[in-house]
């Protein structure tokens, strides 16, 4: 697939009608780059159905010491989009997702090549501070996360004291907004002093997700966000999302094909580090090009 | 086949009654093992109360408990009168003094060693500072006596004693003799000797925050010090509170270091420069010459108050790491 895609580096993507026929071949990268700034940047531009590439990946490898994460993935990522990542287990699926908002910095052992573009400016170059990266990419851990020595409140609101918010309207607001939105508040409107952690799970992963809103994320990152929730969460989440993708571009790694078919509108496939196949879901789902992918979405394997 | 058969048949029979599992003699051993070293260790400790106490018994009794506690006089001389307050006090003054000179240096390195700093250069650190726990009291003492008893007495002492000698002379009660020797200095040398066991318990501490929160902090968009403040230190609270109060203990029990260097003065009132003494100090100083049995059983009237006092101390460090310790995200 990847080698097979030659010719198509240079279809450009404006007179493309079929996306799902672009969609098809965008692993070979980026149509039309253009004013390169600090290694090569390209200017995000409306495509067929006003689409536009929110994040890109190019030539992405991440290694932990000599072992390979992911090998060369080049991958675009659409303005309020949901990319769904699935794969078998090890394939490199969180990997690649933290490696979207440099979150690899954190671990000693690992070391990120190639580019990762968010609005055309590679976030790994050199006068790029990655702490301001995060505020612009949220991510939701597959385990919840609240900070347990603060109250509901405080955790969303966490983010914003960050950036040096002390407005207590404001704050007010944005909790409020950010729980609504995370389907949290009705069941917390009346302790939103207590503790965090006194949460149920389900609740506390959504209280992880309006943590991430409530500073306004422009990409969100999700791992496995569901994965240890019962079904009532998750229909939450999901629902969540669907509302959601129409103000953010939305990455998740999922487990779950029928929840990657329901929430996505592209699925890229991951099989041991590569970036086997990607295209919208319904084809990915209906009729993909690789043995693998078939395999993997039928159940035969992972 | 049979003998398969066999084997599943018997396998089920010990699963069906579990308690035969553990009557197999490995185990039987173990267990025997384990529950008579752990009733021997309370024993040991049991004995050494009741021995303190025995001993002390006579002094107990000839002043009351808490007439011996509270007894502000210590005359083995003349009178033969026993009371403990000015150890007491002067174990107090210097060791929660000593923890509180200690504790934020501590923290700091225990954070900069363990979030900060590159390994090896953690590493270093780590090992110079376990270095200082690792070398005798007495050496100590003597580096006291040598070096930082003097070099106090001129660069601090004098100098502090004599501005307050032409501007404040109210104050020179309070600062009494700056001879070198005295409550300050062993304070000093308290605190630098408790420093490895605070940032060794504060490090464990601020290892124990799983590495979810840090990153679910990171990726709020906090920096490496935003991290530190909203997740690990509130995280770690807990534990870094006990590892202070075990240290405290370690202060409170420290005995040579702080015989050589505290000037061994028996009579309040303890001022800043000037000599004083510790439970343990005196102890250390008298317990040779002790040839009135008065004055032998009041000693171990302070050993056995000294053992109160550090299972208190002990106590109170168990109680706040249960208090505040976090497990699986919830506070208890
Ligand atoms: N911190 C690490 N140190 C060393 N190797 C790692 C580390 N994290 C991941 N790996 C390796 O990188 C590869 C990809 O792992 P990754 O966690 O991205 O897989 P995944 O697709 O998310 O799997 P899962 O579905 O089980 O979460 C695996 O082979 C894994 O062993
Ligand atoms: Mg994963």
């Amino acid at each position: 697939m990847l080698n097979n895609s030659a010719k198509l580096l240079k279809t450009p993507f404006t007179h493309l009608k079929d996306i799902s026929n672009l969609l098809m071949h965008q692993a070979s990268g980026p149509a039309r780059a253009s004013k390169p700034v600090s290694g090569v940047t390209f200017t995000p531009e409306p495509a067929s159905g006003g689409k536009k590439f929110r994040m890109q990946t190019r030539n992405l490898t991440v290694r932990y010491g000599t072992t390979i994460g992911v090998e060369d993935v080049t991958l675009p990522i659409y303005d309020k989009e949901v990319l769904a990542l699935i794969g078998p287990s090890g394939c490199g699926k969180t990997t690649y997702l933290r490696a979207l908002n440099r979150m690899h910095d954190l671990t000693r052992i690992a070391s990120v090549t190639g580019e990762v573009l968010l609005d055309g400016t590679d976030i790994y170059g050199n006068d790029i501070n990655p702490v301001n990266i995060r505020r612009r990419i949220g991510m939701v851990f597959q385990k919840p996360t609240p900070f347990p020595t603060m109250s509901i409140y405080d955790n969303v609101v966490a983010g914003l004291k960050l950036v040096g918010i002390r407005k207590k309207s404001l704050l007010d607001e944005v909790c409020e907004r950010a729980l609504k939105q995370a389907a949290l508040f009705e069941e917390v409107k009346d302790r939103l002093r207590s503790p965090g952690a006194g949460l149920s799970g389900g609740q506390q992963q959504r209280l992880s997700i309006a943590r991430a809103l409530a500073v306004d994320p422009e990409v969100m990152l999700m791992d496995e966000p569901t994965s240890s929730l019962d079904p009532q969460s998750t229909n939450r989440i999901e629902e969540l999302i669907h509302t959601l993708k129409e103000q953010v571009t939305i990455v998740i790694v999922t487990h779950n094909m029928q929840q990657a078919a329901r929430l996505s509108d592209r699925t890229a496939f991951f099989y041991v580090g590569h970036l086997i196949e990607t295209g919208t879901t319904n084809d990915i789902f209906t009729k993909p090009k690789e043995t693998r992918t078939e395999e993997y979405i039928s159940g035969r394997f992972g | 086949m049979s003998t398969d058969k066999d084997t599943r048949k018997n396998i089920r029979k010990l699963l069906r009654n579990p308690s035969a599992i553990y009557r197999r003699p490995g185990d039987l051993l173990f267990t025997f093992l384990v529950v008579t070293l752990g009733i021997s260790i309370i024993l040991l400790t049991l004995s050494m109360a009741f021995v303190l106490y025995g001993e002390g018994s006579a002094a107990l009794r000839e002043f009351g408990f808490f007439g011996f506690v509270r007894g502000t006089t210590w005359d083995p001389a003349v009178q033969l009168v026993f009371g403990a307050w000015p150890f007491l006090l002067g174990t107090v003054t210097t060791s929660v003094m000593a923890l509180l000179i200690s504790i934020l240096p501590a923290i700091a390195v225990a954070i900069f060693t363990a979030e900060y700093a590159p390994r090896w250069l953690a590493n270093i650190i780590d090992n110079l500072i376990q270095l200082i726990a690792a070398v005798p009291s007495v050496v100590i003492g003597i580096w006291g006596i040598f070096v930082l008893a003097p070099w106090l007495r001129d660069t601090v002492y004098l100098p502090v004693f004599m501005w307050a000698e032409s501007s404040y002379p109210q104050l020179l009660p309070i600062l009494g003799n700056p001879m070198g020797y005295g409550m300050t200095t062993a304070t000093i040398v308290l605190a630098l000797m408790i420093v490895p066991y605070t940032t060794a318990l504060t490090k464990d501490a601020i290892r124990s925050v799983p590495q979810e929160q840090r990153e679910a902090c990171r990726a709020l968009g906090a920096t490496r010090w935003e991290v530190i403040r909203m997740a690990i230190l509130p995280y770690a609270r807990g534990g870094i509170l006990a590892g202070a109060i075990l240290s405290l203990g370690r202060a409170i029990g420290e005995t040579m270091a702080v015989a050589m260097l505290i000037g061994n003065k028996n009579t309040l009132p303890f001022t800043i420069f000037g000599a004083g003494a510790t439970m343990p100090s005196v102890i250390v100083n008298e317990f040779r010459e002790a040839v009135e049995s008065l004055h032998l059983s009041s000693l171990m009237a302070i050993g056995f108050t000294l053992f109160i006092i550090a299972l208190i101390v002990n106590l109170f460090a168990a109680y706040l790491t249960r208090k505040f310790s976090i497990k699986g995200g919830q506070v208890i």
